[in-house]
């Protein structure tokens, strides 16, 4: 079973990702704020990162910075969900390796269980 | 430090794009041009107070009063002008906040009425269907609205940016069209639109051109009444591509035509026939439009119908999708 790694503050978007992923066939592991995020990513191993951007403790930026600086996590594929659409930030996240960068409010959550499955497949 | 604070406050054009207003509007620009109509109005009261009065000292004392009242007035006036300039600006700021904002709970909500309505959490009842239905073109609504809005923010804080690139809109018009279809049949309108077969590419941001066109299109099966049929036509004329949509809906009165652009106007009789609307959509095609150097406008006629078009620039006459 596929570990999904959802690093998100809000516990009720956390709750919806978690319930379909399980339903998908996915084990998800959830994280409320960047630093415990930080930690299940390195602790955890999982197969797939979804990480936001706006976190408490620390920013999802350094997160992923700190990911992709860990040889055992620089590999792992980041999906970073924001509903930030401004291009700096989008420039920023794909500088610092994030796999793709979505924008929630332009998803259906048909259409992200849809990338997530290809993101897993690549 | 202290000094380059100073020249940021000198330094007029930066002050301008702070407030987001034109240059006219801006209390800094405006100041300064009341300091040079005191100098003239100065200069020029001295000359015909010497014309006239012999006692140098009443001409001084004539030349001091006159601009010490155009100084007063000139620094109220552009007083005012930093209030107003100050609160559109904390207006903009606010719709930016609150439409950000917004968008958590709105994703949230309809996240989570995806999963009730996908079944996956337990079977849904007919009846059940129609209400998460009901709820879930609500939240569609209210995401179209936030988007409306961030769009009305960049514009005004000039932070819309523009990824410019070659593109086929007359390709662009056929998806939306397609996208359109069920909505225009349902309301009893029939769209008429014969792609041409070779049309030079234009250059703009295709996303918000793709937003023009869809508010376009979106208006006129709008404030079609009962049935109509709406006509597209794009054609290349002088370096420019046109666009056209006609349609023959209620119209837009007269007295309402010079407003139709303005932001969160909405037109007398667009009100009586259709109570949804934000009165945002035309005014973010303008700014989209002018902002990728094009041109827009319309006319329309009460209970006939109108016509909007805009033109984009056409890089090179070679350029042809065919």
């Amino acid at each position: 079973m596929k570990k999904i790694l959802i690093i998100e503050d809000e516990s009720a978007l956390q709750k919806t990702l978690g319930d379909s992923l399980s339903q998908q066939g996915y084990q998800p592991i959830s994280a409320l704020d960047g630093e415990i995020g930080l930690k299940l990513a390195q602790s955890k191993n999982p197969d797939l990162i979804l990480l936001d951007l706006i976190l408490p403790k620390m920013h999802g930026f350094d997160v992923l910075k700190k990911i992709r600086e860990n040889p055992a996590t620089k590999e792992t594929p980041v999906i970073v969900l924001t509903n930030l659409e401004s291009i700096q930030e989008l420039e920023k996240a794909m500088e610092l390796g994030a796999t793709t960068y979505l924008v929630k409010a332009n998803y259906s959550l048909e259409e992200l269980l849809a990338k997530i499955k290809q993101v897993l497949s690549e | 430090m202290k000094y380059i604070t100073i020249f940021n406050e000198l330094n007029i054009t930066r002050q301008c794009k702070r407030y987001g207003v034109p240059l006219w509007q801006c209390p800094q620009f405006l100041f300064l041009v009341m300091g040079l109509v005191v100098i003239i109005v100065a200069i020029a009261t001295y000359y015909i107070g010497t014309q006239y009065i012999w006692d140098p000292r009443l001409v001084a004392l004539i030349v001091l009063i006159v601009s010490t009242i155009l100084f007063v007035v000139g620094f109220i006036i552009s007083q005012s002008f930093e209030r107003l300039a100050e609160a559109n600006k904390i207006k903009s700021e606010f719709i930016s906040v609150v439409s950000h904002q917004l968008r958590t709970p709105i994703s949230n909500l309809g996240w989570a009425i995806e999963l009730l309505m996908s079944g996956r959490l337990g079977k849904i009842e007919k009846k059940q269907t129609e209400y998460f239905t009901i709820l879930k073109e609500n939240i569609g609504r209210m995401r179209e609205l936030v988007k409306d809005l961030l769009m009305v923010s960049r514009i005004e804080t000039q932070t819309l940016l523009f990824k410019g690139k070659e593109f086929c809109l007359a390709e662009l018009t056929q998806e939306l069209i397609k996208d359109f279809e069920p909505v225009a049949k349902a309301s009893n309108v029939q769209i008429v639109f014969n792609q041409p077969k070779r049309i030079p590419l234009v250059f703009a941001d295709p996303f918000q051109i793709r937003q023009v066109v869809e508010n376009l299109l979106d208006n006129a099966i709008r404030y079609i009444q009962n049935k109509g049929d709406i006509r597209i036509k794009i054609e290349a004329r002088d370096n420019k591509l046109y666009f056209k949509i006609k349609d023959n809906g209620v119209g837009i009165p007269p007295e309402d035509q010079k407003y139709i652009f303005q932001k969160f106007f909405r037109a007398d009789n667009a009100m009586k026939y259709q109570t949804q609307g934000s009165g945002l959509g035309l005014y973010i095609a303008k700014s989209i439009i002018e902002k990728s150097k094009g041109r827009i406008g319309f006319i329309s006629q009460k209970e006939q119908g109108s016509t909007f078009w805009f033109y984009l620039p056409i890089l090179k006459e070679n350029n042809i999708k065919n």
